[in-house]
């Protein structure tokens, strides 16, 4: 087919977090530009298979830029080239026939390698756990409106919780810090009455767990919020470290 | 939900460590300016002369100055305990990385310009707290005719000098003070030393303007209307007023005195 691309690609493959990892270099031959990024992989893969190895591992779900399963370090970038994009949001051709294409999996101490591309994102879900969440009392179904909300408060609370954990932000990030993924979760709730009964506890609870993960300081450089792909705010940020210097030195005995 | 540590062994609270410190230097910045203006007098020194013994002899200023060190101390062992902390949070390095498509140069190379900035400041003060403080400066003599205003200098030797004086006589105001500057004079002439002043400038500029705003972001300060105050005074009076403003000096001397 007329158009279809020849792509040189230098993929990380590593066997496992104990093993060291190389690049080895594959050829993707006829690649259409309107495949994903994430196509294009599976159509290495096959060929991989069909020769008897070992196809590249990488992280993927729902494919339509939802679940924060994809990752990817493309060409320097989270993501890849485009902006406000995941992996399998990114098609083809954004690429140009001939070009050499680096992936690379995250890289953060937080995030150790399973396999290849694969990383170990559970320090996120360890994170969410020590105070991502809003304790509710059984009973009855309250009224869906009996607590009034301004509409921009619950827009603001919906952009943080629009976060899909995916980890573009450590990846972006020079410390491989995950301010951005934490402040978005301690924000959604902060900013909602519903929030408020965990907020001090909440703040101290998940930055302490985060810091005991291994990520990184915020140094403000703003790589994350550019590599969001659903445009996560450095906003959060600054609402996070305001939580968390709050509860630490005027709240701590509402902390529990 | 599980107690937490406490706040300064924290990253959040080691930021705001480096917050308010970088905060405090940069009050000191707005001071040290004003008061070196005084270089640009046309009047033999006298009036930087007066402000450099005021600044050394007076008990609030001194206390405040010791506060002063302690922050750049604390300013640079924070940024080099939170640089390793931050190398370790990603030990196998991308092999390749487009920082430009994301951020800002000074914003992800502080340490650079830090790095630069402290050793300017040890040069700094060497070339003139040290020298001023171990009596490695030449004396002078003020003579102001009070009915005039007009005064001359004279430089005295190490035996006609014990300590500053300042006294009338015969309507003649006499001061006599170190000649702090003199050295400034004499150390602007080194070309050397020029370029490293402009040059670390320049990088206090780049350090000021991602430092001052990322100061109150890291504070928690975020304001819809504020915000964007905070990064114009950032930009352009820490960022650019104030460097070209210290820069001017080492030009002035080596070029025009």
């Amino acid at each position: 087919m007329s158009g279809n691309m020849n792509l040189t690609l230098k993929v990380w493959r590593q066997k496992n977090d104990k093993t060291r990892g190389k690049f080895i270099t594959y050829q993707a031959n006829g690649i259409s530009p309107d495949m994903s990024f994430l196509e294009m992989l599976d159509v290495v893969n096959e060929g991989l298979v069909r020769k008897g190895e070992d196809p590249i591992h990488f992280d993927h779900d729902c494919r339509e830029g939802i679940c924060g399963m994809c990752s990817l370090h493309i060409n320097g970038r989270p993501h890849g080239p485009k902006q406000g994009t995941t992996t399998c949001q990114l098609h083809m051709r954004s690429f140009h026939d001939g070009q050499t294409i680096v992936i690379e999996p995250w890289r953060a101490a937080a995030f150790p390698v399973i396999k290849d591309l694969a990383v170990d994102r559970t320090a996120f879900d360890r994170i969410q756990q020590a105070g991502g969440y809003v304790n509710v009392n059984t009973g009855g179904v309250p009224d869906a409106n009996g607590i009034p909300i301004p509409k921009v408060v619950a827009d603001e609370a919906f952009e943080s919780a629009t976060c899909i954990g995916c980890g573009a932000c450590v990846a972006a990030c020079k410390n491989a810090s995950a301010m951005l993924f934490v402040s978005a979760k301690i924000s959604q709730y902060a900013l909602l009455p519903q929030g408020q009964t965990e907020r001090y506890s909440r703040a101290q609870a998940m930055v302490a767990q985060m810091d005991t993960e291994g990520f990184g300081s915020c140094t403000n450089t703003g790589a994350c919020e550019a590599e969001c792909p659903v445009g996560i705010k450095l906003t959060n940020i600054a609402r996070m470290n305001r939580e968390y210097l709050t509860a630490k030195l005027f709240k701590e005995e509402e902390a529990h | 939900m599980s107690k937490s540590k406490h706040l300064l062994s924290s990253s959040l609270g080691k930021k705001l460590i480096m917050s308010l410190t970088g905060l405090f230097l940069c009050t000191f910045l707005i001071v040290h300016l004003i008061g070196n203006l005084q270089l640009f007098y046309h009047d033999q020194g006298k009036a930087f002369n007066d402000y450099a013994y005021f600044m050394t002899h007076f008990t609030p200023i001194k206390a405040v100055s010791y506060l002063l060190y302690a922050s750049i101390i604390i300013h640079a062992i924070y940024a080099l305990i939170l640089t390793i902390h931050n190398r370790k949070s990603r030990p196998v390095r991308y092999a390749m990385t487009n920082g430009a498509a994301n951020s800002a140069w000074n914003s992800r190379n502080m340490g650079i310009l830090g790095t630069v900035l402290l050793v300017f400041i040890v040069t700094h003060m060497s070339n003139f707290w040290w020298k001023y403080h171990n009596d490695d400066v030449p004396y002078i003599e003020y003579r102001t005719d009070l009915s005039t205003q007009e005064t001359t200098a004279t430089e005295l030797t190490a035996d006609g000098f014990s300590e500053y004086t300042k006294y009338t006589d015969n309507g003649v105001e006499i001061t006599k003070a170190r000649d702090l500057y003199r050295q400034v004079q004499f150390a602007f002439k080194n070309w050397g030393l020029v370029a490293l002043y402009v040059i670390s400038m320049a990088a206090l500029s780049f350090h000021l303007i991602h430092g001052f705003k990322s100061a109150f972001q890291t504070l928690g300060f975020d304001h819809k209307r504020y915000a964007p105050l905070i990064r114009f005074v950032g930009i352009w009076f820490f960022g650019i007023a104030i460097p070209i403003g210290f820069a001017a000096m080492p030009i002035y001397f080596y070029f025009f005195s």
